[in-house]
């Protein structure tokens, strides 16, 4: 949830209203839970969008047929605030899925569909997740560019921080090994 | 009865170690509520389709990968790369049994495994790895008891190992990519195996399960994804892979667990201080049946089984480890039975040897004594044990 404001709602709002434009109606009501405080946002579509937010469909609890149903041009895809219809006949470069193809089996065809389809998948992994933002370990490719080693310096010295709070030291030895290992590099 | 040639490592399962059963031996930390942890990590290798459109080359070049990497990898000392297509089928159903391949892995009944698929069984070292299922690579950690951390611990260092040699398909804002958008990010699932008739029997359970929903968990049955509960067994696993990290994921996971094993402690000394007789009558029932029966289908065996546990790990057994009920979990499974018997067997004839396997360990984990006609339901003197 990173990347979602983390404004607490006013107890004033008017909920009907958008909370960012004020303008037009709000549909799309956000619940956020952020450690154990709980926050609803409502916004209108327009102010939804900008945010990053996608559709109003429910988030997490979901099987992902259900949200895949949602997002199809079927009676419920055509239901009241469902996304715009993506373009379906779009191709992988790479293994030739269409994004239609994709809504029948929940499967993607291969690394490269994460990147056709992003804009479409950044939509559904926030349902999916309460997120789109990986914030577990940080993957050094084998050809890591300098903000490659950077990124990964940073993830490594957090996960450092966190094995010496948790007194699990030789976890800790082994990642200042790495730490040292990729600064050396 | 010295009669135990079903010991795993020995006999007819000699072709086939003990990959993936030292959690069996119910070591850990509340194995009388936790029978074992699973940490498992979904990755994929850049270059290739996933599984569902993977082609022949694909497969093969995965596999190929693997296999040349696996010599230098330390957490994978050993280990040997069991290419499914060829082994014979039952030795395929008793890895699944054992839970170290998936149903998908086996493909369709009258298909058999696709070419590719395999696994990659470390001798000793309780991690394995599939091959070639709906993503390329699925890491696992088996641990007894409730371990997540060291289950957390050890996949994440063979990751590391492997990430270092393989090519793993990453994405900087969705972290680790795989095929079902439900496994992106940490491709982390980690999974903890409950038996929870105290809360089942005070019925309790459905609020229990209903909480875990509500904290972004989920729970199955004892086979996974869209497998019934049976004999009270639940697993209980984290439902998002992204947006957390693998720490936050476990730790989480380990708070809520721990909330849930409390609940059943205290469901089970509800039951023994409200209704301890129907209580032992039930345990001691069971017990019985298990001790005598000619005949055992899996599921009265499962049911059964709970209620033996239960009076297991409550002292109201005294002398019965549930070491051995963990081993009859495993060991009673229809490719088990058949590979001991060194032959197919009908469902009918099944039964039949899994009453027979039951009656074996439970006459070799010797005399279980109860307070006998004592109407007093004090504990049994330890020298009788």
């Amino acid at each position: 949830m990173s990347d979602e404001s983390q404004q607490p709602t006013s107890p004033k709002h008017d909920p009907k209203l958008c909370q960012a434009c004020g303008e037009r109606p709000a549909t799309v009501h956000l619940t956020k839970v952020t450690d154990d405080l709980v926050s609803v946002e409502h916004l209108c579509e327009n102010c939804a969008a900008e945010k990053g937010v996608e559709s109003p469909a429910p988030p997490a609890n979901f099987p992902l047929s259900d949200f895949l149903a949602q997002m199809g041009g079927g009676e419920a895809g055509a239901a009241k605030g469902a996304p715009p219809e993506a373009d379906s006949s779009a191709e992988c470069g790479y293994c030739g899925l269409t994004y239609a193809k994709f809504r029948e089996t929940g499967r993607l065809g291969c690394p490269h569909c994460w990147v056709t389809f992003e804009t479409q998948l950044r939509g559904l992994v926030r349902r999916v997740h309460g997120s789109a933002h990986h914030a577990g370990k940080v993957y050094l490719p084998q050809d890591p560019t300098a903000a490659d080693r950077v990124r990964r310096l940073e993830s490594l010295r957090e996960r450092l921080d966190r094995a010496v709070d948790s007194e699990d030291f030789e976890r800790a030895a082994e990642i200042r090994d790495a730490i040292q290992t990729l600064e050396g590099r | 009865m010295s009669g135990e040639e079903h010991r795993h490592g020995g006999g007819p399962f000699s072709d086939i170690p003990d990959y993936g059963l030292d959690w069996l031996d119910a070591s850990g930390p509340d194995s009388g509520i936790v029978l074992s942890t699973r940490v498992r990590l979904a990755r994929n290798l850049q270059g290739h389709a996933f599984g569902l459109r993977s082609r022949l080359n694909d497969r093969l070049a995965v596999l190929n990968q693997i296999q040349t990497a696996v010599p230098s990898v330390g957490a994978l000392d050993g280990a040997e790369v069991r290419v499914l297509t060829d082994l014979e089928n039952r030795m395929q159903r008793v890895l699944m049994e054992r839970r170290l391949v998936s149903p998908d892995l086996l493909g369709k009944a009258d298909e058999g495994p696709h070419r590719g698929a395999a696994v990659v069984l470390p001798p000793g070292n309780p991690v394995s790895v599939m091959v070639n299922e709906e993503d390329h690579l699925r890491l696992q950690s088996v641990a007894s008891g409730l371990r997540l951390r060291e289950a957390w611990g050890t996949m994440d260092r063979l990751d590391e190992e492997l990430g270092e040699i393989l090519p793993f398909a990453y994405h900087p804002e969705f972290g680790f990519l795989t095929s079902c958008p439900t496994n992106v990010g940490t491709g982390l699932r980690a999974s903890v195996l409950m038996h929870l008739p105290g809360l089942v029997l005070t019925k309790e359970i459905g609020k229990v399960l209903q909480g875990l929903g509500q904290v972004g968990l989920t729970f199955r049955g004892l086979y996974g994804e869209g497998s019934e509960v049976v004999g009270n067994f639940f697993q209980v696993s984290n439902q998002t892979t992204l947006g957390k990290s693998e720490d936050d994921l476990i730790d989480h996971l380990e708070r809520i667990v721990r909330q849930v094993i409390q609940y059943e402690q205290q469901a089970r000394e509800v039951l023994l201080r409200d209704a301890r007789s129907v209580t032992e009558d039930k345990i001691w029932r069971a017990y019985g049946l298990l001790r005598y029966a000619r005949s055992l289908s899996f599921e009265e065996l499962m049911n059964l089984l709970s209620g033996v546990r239960l009076g297991a790990s409550q002292k109201l057994l005294p002398g019965l480890r549930v070491y051995s009920l963990n081993k009859i979990m495993i060991f009673t499974q229809p490719a088990h039975l058949e590979q001991a018997a060194g032959r197919e067997l009908p469902p009918t004839e099944c039964d039949l040897h899994r009453a027979a396997y039951v009656r074996r360990i439970l006459a070799a984990e010797g005399a279980v004594i109860s307070d006998g006609d004592d109407p007093d339901p004090s504990p049994a003197p330890e020298s009788d044990v």
